[in-house]
Parts: C-alpha cells; sequence; structure tokens
C-alpha cells in the first residue's frame, strides 16, 4: 500500500504541471493518453499496415522492401479453374480453410446456441446447490486454449482411454485424431466443451431477468410448459440469444488456438481453419507470405465486418419489433 | 371428482418427472466437464512406465520393484504360478520371446525359466510426484513460469492502471473529442488482434520488442473491455465528491487516485480477475512474438513440448496441471464475482 501511494505521488507533479499549463479539461487527454497511444500503436497503425501488406509483394517484413502489388495477392488467393473444385484453385488450402471454417461455424455455433441455451434453462429452474451447478458449468470456460486441448489429447490419443473403451466393447480402437471425420467432431466438440459455459451464463442472466409475475399469469391461464418455453421464455430471451448467436458466430470464425494444439489443422487440412491458415502463411512456413497472409486476414475483416452488421440488423428489427408490442 | 384426483396425480408426477430430467442432465454435464480434467489429474501422477500402459488405470497404479542381491537395478516384481500350482513373488532378470527368466528374491543365486502366461505383475498405487519435482531440473520449467507470472503480473497492473485512467477521463470530464474516443475506444472490440497479425508483428519488430515479454504486456494493457466496465462503474460515482475535493485545492491527480480509483475498487477487482486469466491463458500473441525458448510462457512451452516426436507425456501431463491450478484456484475462491462480472459486462 505504501508503496503505491509512494508511486502514485511521483506522478503527481508531472499531472500537476500539466494541469497548470493545459487547465483542467485539457488534462483529460493526458489521462486518455496511454490508453490512446497503445490502441493506435497496436490496433489503428495495424489496420493501415494490414491493407499496404496485402497490396504489396515479395517477402520483406520492413514496408520500404515491399513493392506495390495492387490486387495480386487476392488474385492468388482466389483464383480457381473451377469455382466448384477446391482442388483447382492457386491456393487450395485456402479454400478447404474458408469450407472449414464455415462448416465449423454452423454446426458449432447451433450446437452452441441449443446446449447452452438447454443448460440455461435446467439451471433457471428450482434445483438444490444452483451456485454449484452454474460453477460446474463455466469452470472450463477458464481453462486455457492449449490446456484444453491437451487434456483432450490425452484422453484421444491412440492408447487413450477412449479407445481403452472401445476395446473393453469388444471394438477396434478409433484413430480419434488421424481420421479426418472424427477429428473434425472432435475440434467442434472440444470447442463446445471449453465454451459453453459463457453464453450458458449470458443466457442465465436473461432468463433471471424476466419478470415472474408472466410465468404467473401463464400459470393461472393453465398454459402448458411448452407453450410457456415457446411463447412467453423464448420471445423476452431473444436479445440474450441474439448476443449468444452472433458472439459464438465471430468466436467460432475465429478459431484457432484449441485446434492448432489438438490436431495442428490436421490429417491434411480436414481441420484447418482461416486463422490457420494466415498464421502458417505469415510464420510458420519457410517462407513468410506476408503480403498473402494480410490478404487473407482483410477476407476475414470483411467476414466478421458482414456479421456485425447482421447484429446491428437483428437488435434493430428486434427494437422495432418491440416498439410495435 | 375421481376425475380431477386423476389428474392432479398426473400433474404431480410430470413435474417429478422434468425435475428427475434437469438432475439427470446436470450429472451428466458434471460428468463430462469434469471427469476429462480429473483423469489429466490422475494421469499425471503416473510413472513414465505406467502411462504408455493399454488399457490405462483411471488411478496411478505402477508395477512394484524389489532390490534384489547380485542386482544393481531394482527388478519388476511378478506373482508367477509355477507347474505345482504354487503361486510365489519372483523378479524378472530378463525377458526374450515367450519365456523370461525370473529370481526368487528370497534365493538371488537361483533363476527359472517362466513362461509370460504363468505371471502377473504386481501392482500397487503410488503417486509420482517426481513428475512434478523434476520438471524444474529437467526443463526451463521455472523460467516459464516466471515468464508467464512476469506476464501476467505486470500487463495486470498497468492494465488497471492506463483503463482507470482513461475511464476516469471518460467518465468525470466534459472535453472536446470525448466521444470520439470513447467510440475509438468501443471499436477496438470489433478488430480482433486475429486480423490485424502480421502489422502488429512488424510494429513489434519496429519497436524492438520481438522476443522480449513486454511484447507481449504492452499491446495487451489497453482493453476496450476494461475501459467500458471501469467507466460505466465510475458514472455511478457522484459528482459532488469531486467538488468537494476540488474546493479543498486537490490535485486533479489526487482526486483520481484518492477518489475515484478506492471508490471503483469492486470493478478493478472484476477486470484485475479478467485479466489475470487472459493474459496467463493467452496464445496466439505469444506464439508469434516469443521464439526462443528461454522467453516462452507455459502456454507456449505446452504447445512446443506436445509436437515433439517422442512426447514425454509424464512430464506433460504433470506440467499442464501446474498450468490450470492457477486458474482453477482463482475460480474456486472468486466465482462469485466471476461468474456475476461476466454476465453483467457480456465479456470473456
Amino acid at each position: 500500500m505504501r508503496f503505491l501511494a509512494f508511486f502514485f505521488n511521483l506522478l503527481e507533479p508531472v499531472f500537476a504541471l500539466s494541469q497548470k499549463w493545459l487547465g483542467q479539461s485539457r488534462l483529460a487527454w493526458l489521462f486518455v493518453g496511454p490508453n490512446l497511444l497503445v490502441f493506435g500503436l497496436f490496433t489503428f497503425l495495424p489496420i493501415v499496415i494490414n491493407v499496404f501488406y496485402a497490396t504489396s509483394a515479395g517477402v520483406a517484413l520492413m514496408p520500404a522492401d515491399r513493392p506495390f502489388s495492387g490486387l495480386e495477392n487476392f488474385q492468388t488467393l482466389f483464383e480457381c479453374r473451377d469455382y466448384f473444385d477446391f482442388q483447382t484453385c492457386r491456393k487450395d488450402v485456402f479454400w478447404r480453410a474458408i469450407g472449414n471454417t464455415l462448416q465449423f461455424s454452423v454446426i458449432q455455433v447451433t450446437l452452441m446456441v441449443l446446449f447452452s441455451l438447454l443448460t440455461a434453462l435446467v439451471l433457471n429452474r428450482k434445483i438444490i446447490g444452483r451456485g454449484f451447478w452454474r460453477g460446474v458449468f463455466f469452470y472450463p470456460v477458464l481453462l486455457s486454449p492449449v490446456v484444453v486441448a491437451l487434456i483432450w489429447k490425452w484422453l484421444l490419443k491412440s492408447q487413450g482411454v477412449f479407445n481403452a473403451a472401445l476395446v473393453a466393447m469388444d471394438h477396434p480402437p478409433i484413430e480419434w485424431l488421424t481420421d479426418s471425420h472424427w477429428a473434425f467432431f472432435w475440434t467442434i466438440f472440444v470447442s463446445i466443451w471449453a465454451h459453453m459455459g459463457f453464453y450458458t451464463l449470458i443466457l442465465l442472466a436473461g432468463l433471471q431477468a424476466i419478470p415472474k409475475d408472466v410465468y404467473e399469469a401463464a400459470l393461472m391461464d393453465k398454459a402448458s410448459p411448452w407453450r410457456t418455453l415457446t411463447r412467453i421464455t423464448l420471445p423476452l430471451l431473444m436479445p440474450n440469444l441474439i448476443v449468444v448467436l452472433v458472439l459464438a458466430m465471430i468466436r467460432a470464425v475465429q478459431v484457432f488456438d484449441e485446434v492448432f494444439v489438438l490436431t495442428g489443422g490436421g490429417p491434411g487440412s480436414a481441420t484447418t481453419f482461416i486463422v490457420q491458415f494466415i498464421y502458417q502463411t505469415g510464420f510458420a512456413e519457410q517462407i513468410h507470405l506476408y503480403g498473402l497472409a494480410a490478404a487473407a486476414s482483410l477476407a476475414l475483416a470483411v467476414g466478421l465486418i458482414v456479421l456485425t452488421l447482421l447484429q446491428l440488423k437483428l437488435t434493430r428489427a428486434k427494437d422495432a419489433g418491440q416498439k410495435v408490442r | 371428482m375421481l376425475l380431477k384426483f386423476l389428474t392432479r396425480t398426473r400433474h404431480a408426477q410430470r413435474l417429478g418427472w422434468t425435475d428427475a430430467l434437469s438432475y439427470a442432465y446436470l450429472v451428466v454435464g458434471l460428468f463430462t466437464l469434469f471427469a476429462p480434467v480429473l483423469w489429466l489429474l490422475m494421469s499425471s501422477f503416473k510413472t513414465e512406465s505406467a502411462i504408455g500402459e493399454f488399457p490405462p488405470t483411471f488411478l496411478p497404479y505402477t508395477q512394484r520393484t524389489v532390490q534384489v542381491d547380485n542386482y544393481p537395478q531394482p527388478l519388476p516384481l511378478f506373482h508367477v504360478t509355477l507347474d505345482d500350482g504354487q503361486v510365489k513373488p519372483m523378479a524378472q532378470v530378463s525377458r526374450i520371446g515367450i519365456m523370461a527368466t525370473m529370481v526368487d528374491p528370497e534365493h538371488p543365486q537361483e533363476t527359472v525359466q517362466v513362461k509370460l502366461l504363468q505371471r502377473q505383475p504386481v501392482r500397487e498405487l503410488k503417486f509420482a510426484f517426481n513428475n512434478y519435482t523434476e520438471l524444474f531440473g529437467k526443463f526451463a520449467f521455472g523460467t516459464y513460469l516466471f515468464n508467464s507470472v512476469f506476464i501476467t503480473v505486470v500487463a495486470t497492473v498497468l492494465t488497471l492502471l492506463f483503463n482507470s485512467m482513461a475511464a476516469f477521463a471518460l467518465s468525470k470530464y466534459k472535453f472536446t473529442g470525448q466521444k470520439t474516443v470513447f467510440l475509438l475506444i468501443i471499436a477496438t472490440l470489433m478488430i480482433p488482434p486475429t486480423i490485424v497479425l502480421v502489422p502488429i508483428f512488424l510494429v513489434i519488430n519496429s519497436v524492438g520488442l520481438l522476443n522480449s515479454l513486454w511484447g507481449v504486456i504492452l499491446p495487451a494493457v489497453a482493453t476496450p473491455t476494461g475501459v467500458f466496465l471501469l467507466r460505466q462503474y465510475m458514472l455511478t460515482i457522484p459528482d459532488e465528491l469531486l467538488e468537494a475535493a476540488r474546493m479543498d485545492h486537490a490535485s486533479e491527480w489526487r482526486i483520481y487516485w484518492r477518489i475515484v480509483l478506492p471508490l471503483s475498487a469492486p470493478a478493478l477487482a472484476v477486470l484485475a480477475i479478467f485479466s489475470v486469466m487472459w493474459r496467463w491463458n493467452d496464445f496466439l500473441l505469444p506464439l508469434i512474438v516469443l521464439s526462443k525458448s528461454e522467453f516462452f510462457t507455459l502456454q507456449l512451452a505446452l504447445n512446443s513440448f506436445q509436437g515433439e516426436l517422442n512426447t514425454q507425456w509424464h512430464y506433460l501431463l504433470a506440467m499442464t496441471v501446474i498450468t490450470l491450478l492457477p486458474v482453477t484456484l482463482v475460480f474456486a475462491f472468486l466465482q462469485r464475482y466471476i461468474t456475476t462480472g461476466i454476465a453483467s459486462a457480456g465479456v470473456k
């Protein structure tokens, strides 16, 4: 505590002097300064540089050494002889990554919303030890992606407990992580396992905000539980459901860490997603193709902007609906 | 009357049925979410030989070894069924094909040839704590641990300082450009680091922070979530308090750290918990910034060890447990703050 006071007192003269010089209201800039500097340096400046990278060629990192190349990087990414066959594309891994990401996002988000809704509904009932159960479902959210991936890698490895169970049931063991279909299944399962608690919590908060008297009225009218759910709970929960849907979508599109450690994108490129493509093109492979990676991340950015606009539109539509009601 | 009675019981029954289903769901959830972690924990106590066994056991059983005279190494112990039906504990000297040369620990001079089918390993429950203790000697584990702790602590302290300063200005001042600043900060929520990976690498490289712990700390200390969370909280602090302090000629800086900061303690605590979790679990940014192993964080070390061909799982599992331990402890004690904090801020 004393150290803290000493530290803050140390900064006192700096601010006192600036206060005299700048006046009280302009002093605000000094307070937001450090934040803005960091944001400027590590968020806004990179956006500008990213566009530059995407439109320049070569393998140099320094912008000065990179000749302007227009849309060449995008052409490389998007050029295909036959758009119905990934194999004919110049960067077939890019297309595969996009396909995988779309497939992953649709399945994962659907299941994520369904399961977190179900869990939130169960947790919202009159159950014994609700705090404990809420904690149970939330715990994996706190684990790091690397830890999550290693936990499952340990269970799923060819001599792991899953295969032991199969062998005990007289079934030949399955290569869970080197069979492309199973590997894809497990990336979805593990990411739901790890993140479901977060969305459950948002939905639970929404459920608890629904006034009790609405349900009492429904009980008076002898509404069936199913009818209560579809006509009262879900419509009133809609704002939270939209938040969950969009957040889950934005996260799913950027899936990387867990999958990278769990399967490494394999077998082949069966579980390679778009962020891993960016990472590999820009950093992991022998030749660092920064321009191509930047172009791919711009493509990802466009996808994210579309999702965000979708969110805005959905929430607006919902607001309008509420006004009518 | 009868009809009424019947419907009533049925109604009561159905209620019980859905309750049972709810609890069943919760128990299945508990199993699915915790069994993997528990399995990892128990496996991390297995010895190197036990960890390679198939089928694996839940508890860390290991084969008992005995020290026999004339033999320098401890020998694995088996229950051997002799030809006369007698069961005797014997140690294995060597093994060729389906035959093993065994020795009775009581009579170390005589060796016996025994078929593999005739023997059963003697197993005992043994927790191999040396998986944990050896980490510090065998790998630069202390360095990884230090790097992780350093990044987490320093980044969290700076996050609290910078974000609370910005939040103070945004909530307690009226200045030109205030709205723009606020919007800019909120806009960064929409720009995840994944889409500016290459240029962030360039910036960090240009300011000379590549392969430096500060290269991971600095980009992370300004968080839109933190500013937003603190600003919302500081808005609830009455301006009269600040005015009173100004009457007493307190400087703005003093007002900030003597009045506003202590009053924002609950929000600061929530942000501190978030920040610790974010930084401790961070992966992608360290992955591109820290490429030399002496700067690895625990997450990077785990990732690089699991990628090696002959993964030494007994060490890897112990390392994983140590990595998940702090977060688990934080959660055990601060569960309520975390869950309510996330529910109210809607952020992770």
